[in-house]
């Protein structure tokens, strides 16, 4: 959530207005014309970080605009159709929805970063889940959850890692490998279910299990959470901003922060405010915000996140760079089979079982989706952790909504599919532009 | 400009399967001075310069680094050495801004683990300003936002920045304009000031005028001549690279004969 300062505070107070590409690339012809003093900026008002953001639309960097306005447009949309689609009780359930498909998709976005695919993702999740379940039955070996769980975590990530060292080491693609893997994990998936159970259902009975999607804060945690939230972004925005005005370097202006923050704090508060009025804040909600700070701080702030997306960009610089290139990869394919086994975990305890149908139907092609949507590029080496959580909050409000309404199922892949191409589309036209601005 | 030779290879060789790419041949740069190294298509330029760098072993010869004999295994023992390489196909990452392509792989971190963006961007602006590169809007921009020129100029600044001691530049000039060339042969005029040796692969001998001390001229993998810039032309050159007299047959092993000049 605050990983944009690097993107956003790259301002130069003398050019940051109103110059036309044309005359930027004339003065790169004539070294001796002086631009911009490097290093000697001060933190910059608000109508220059407007005019950059701007700029920026229109370089193909869309950021989070297209998913502002589509939401937008779901809401109204749903809305008018369904009367039932604001309700708080709706709204709880979205964010229990929701949830399962932004963990996944974190994962999904770092493949993605690196420019590879992952089509294995939703049965190693069914995998996550069955696994943890078998465990748990009573007596039978009737481990305790932290085992169970941790166990399948170990084995999710293991998958991962076995098909990241297929795809390095023998150079096969990824797209074939987890293709593969998605036979062979459903497979392992039907197998586990049947052997276990004559219907192929096993139900969880463990409480804490079953309280991970099914439990709620009470309303004074809740509030808590949102304190912490908003709270958590002003003091991390201003430090920033106060550490590189104290170095002379840009920051974001404290206007800027000030909007910001006022922006979330009427979401946060908002949001808060509804879940309360019917069963809470979903504790699921805490874990998600969790993983979504945590994988955020790999991607923007460590070495290895810089290395994902240096791959991603351009894999021979990195070689080059001497970044050990096959070993960034395999670890991305570990996180994603870390977070498919936990968002398994997750889908698990909100049925409060597991079946043969794990992982099957759309979801794989949701939580891909859910990455794209939110705006990581397919092409590698942009977008953001946080892009799994906007785009799985569109992508389950369309599906949620059109429950609501009982649209046939076809109806409904349909819409979800056109969904989809309009969210590619857009990646592919940002990149053009992204290559027509960088050429100029 | 001191005597002793920074880089010194001598009677070095390099095959490819059928294809001798390089036969004995000998080269050296020296502090502070700009070596030019011209030649053909498939002359030999770029596998001798990548086998300094590290990326292929040569087969024989021996490479001398400041008067110790080295060999170099890849291109993080040439890095520990000092020495620096631009390819020609500059090996930028176009999605990162230009801090991150400059400390791509060597990225300073904080408490052993956080990035340390600050230090980084103060350090990338103050190596851009020492080289007066003075184009770039800001250094948190991305490179695939720059023109040719300017990408240039940041791999050139990437390479100095590591307390280098000899920078290897692979056709910088290749895909840019009259003006572009222009800063990015002022840039490698600035290095050699700084007492760096430079060595430039350039088929544009009006460039390599404009600039070099010396030039190595390679024809066929063998290293035909090295000559001073002031006592030469471009005639000279062009002779050299196209009639040199090479003292190995090609397509026959080497004989034994000594490389004469
Ligand atoms: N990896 C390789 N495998 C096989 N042959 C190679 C390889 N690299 C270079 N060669 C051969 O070695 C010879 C020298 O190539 P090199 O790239 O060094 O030429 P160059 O002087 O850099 O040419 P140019 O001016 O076109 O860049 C050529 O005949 C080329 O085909
Ligand atoms: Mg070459």
């Amino acid at each position: 959530m605050t990983d944009d300062r690097d993107r956003t505070d790259a301002v130069q107070p003398d050019d940051a207005g109103a110059v036309p590409a044309d005359v930027l690339a004339e003065q790169a012809d004539h070294p001796t014309i002086p631009a911009a003093t490097p290093g000697t900026s001060q933190p910059t008002g608000f109508g220059d970080y407007f005019t950059l953001w701007t700029e920026r639309l229109r370089a193909g960097e869309l950021g989070a605009l297209p998913i502002g306005l589509g939401l937008l447009v779901i809401f109204i949309t749903f809305g008018i159709l369904d009367d039932t689609f604001y309700t708080a009780r709706n709204f709880t359930n979205l964010l229990l929805q929701m949830t399962v498909f932004a963990t996944i998709a974190i994962g999904v976005v770092f493949v993605l970063l690196i420019a590879e695919i992952d089509l294995s993702v939703a049965f190693v999740s069914a995998v996550g889940g069955v696994v943890m379940t078998l465990l748990l039955r009573p007596d039978d070996p009737g481990w305790p959850a932290w085992a169970a769980i941790a166990v399948a975590l170990l084995i999710t990530t293991t998958i991962g890692w076995l098909q990241g060292i297929v795809i390095t080491k023998a150079g096969v693609p990824s797209f074939v490998v987890t293709l593969a893997g998605l036979l062979i994990w459903s497979g392992v998936v039907l197998v586990l279910t049947t052997s276990a159970s004559q219907v192929g259902t096993i139900r969880i009975q463990d409480d804490f299990v079953v309280g991970i999607l099914n439990a709620f804060l009470s309303d004074q945690a809740g509030w808590a959470l949102a304190a912490a939230v908003i709270l958590g972004f002003a003091g991390v925005n201003s430090w920033t901003a106060f550490r590189r005005r104290r170095d002379g370097l840009p920051s974001k202006p404290t206007s800027v922060i000030v909007i910001q923050t006022v922006a979330l704090a009427v979401v946060t508060i908002g949001a808060v405010w509804y879940a309360n009025s019917d069963r809470g804040v979903p504790r699921a909600t805490v874990f998600l915000i969790v993983f979504l700070l945590f994988w955020s701080f790999v991607a923007s702030k460590l070495r290895f996140g810089r290395h994902v997306y240096a791959i991603g960009g351009n894999p021979e610089a990195a070689r080059r760079a001497g970044i050990n290139v096959d070993r960034v990869r395999i670890m991305v394919f570990m996180i994603m089979g870390f977070m498919a086994g936990v968002g398994g975990i997750m889908a698990a305890s909100r049925l409060r079982s597991v079946s043969t149908a794990a992982g099957g139907g759309n979801l794989l092609l949701l939580v891909i989706a859910s990455a794209v949507i939110g705006g990581t590029s397919l092409f590698g080496g942009q977008g953001r952790v946080i892009s799994a959580l906007l785009g799985a909050l569109i992508i389950t409000s369309i599906e949620n909504g059109m429950n609501l309404l009982g649209l046939a199922s076809g109806t409904k892949f349909i819409i979800t599919g056109l969904v989809l191409l309009g969210a590619v589309l857009i990646d592919a036209w940002a990149k053009k532009r992204r290559t027509a601005v960088g050429v100029g | 400009m001191s005597a002793t030779p920074l880089l010194q290879c001598s009677g070095v060789s390099k095959s490819f399967a059928q294809v001798h790419a390089l036969v004995n041949v000998d080269f050296e740069v020296r502090r502070g001075e700009v070596m030019a190294l011209v030649g053909d298509n498939g002359a030999g330029k770029s596998t001798l310069i990548k086998c300094i760098a590290g990326i292929y072993p040569f087969d024989s010869g021996e490479v001398r680094f400041e008067d110790e004999v080295v060999h170099i295994h890849g291109p993080r023992e040439s890095a520990a050495l000092g020495i620096e390489v631009v390819y020609q196909d500059l090996a930028l990452a176009d999605n990162l801004d230009v801090v991150a392509n400059m400390f791509l792989g060597r990225e300073r971190t904080r408490s052993g683990y956080m990035l340390d963006e600050q230090s980084m961007e103060n350090d990338a602006r103050e190596t851009l300003d020492s080289l007066s590169v003075t184009t770039l809007r800001s250094v948190r921009q991305a490179v695939g936002g720059l023109s040719g020129g300017q990408r240039q100029a940041v791999a050139v600044a990437k390479s100095v920045m590591w307390n280098s001691k000899l920078v290897i530049l692979d056709e910088p000039t290749a895909a840019l304009g009259v003006a572009q060339t222009r800063q990015v042969l002022e840039l490698v005029k600035r290095l050699a000031e700084r007492d760096l040796g430079v060595v430039i692969i350039s088929h544009n001998l009006h460039d390599v005028f404009e600039v070099a001390d010396r030039i190595t001229v390679l024809r066929l993998g063998q290293q035909v001549a090295v000559l001073n810039r002031e006592d030469t032309t471009q005639q000279d050159v062009v002779h050299a690279i196209t009639a040199g007299t090479l003292t190995h047959v090609p397509g026959m092993q080497d004989t034994g004969a000594e490389v004469s000049e």
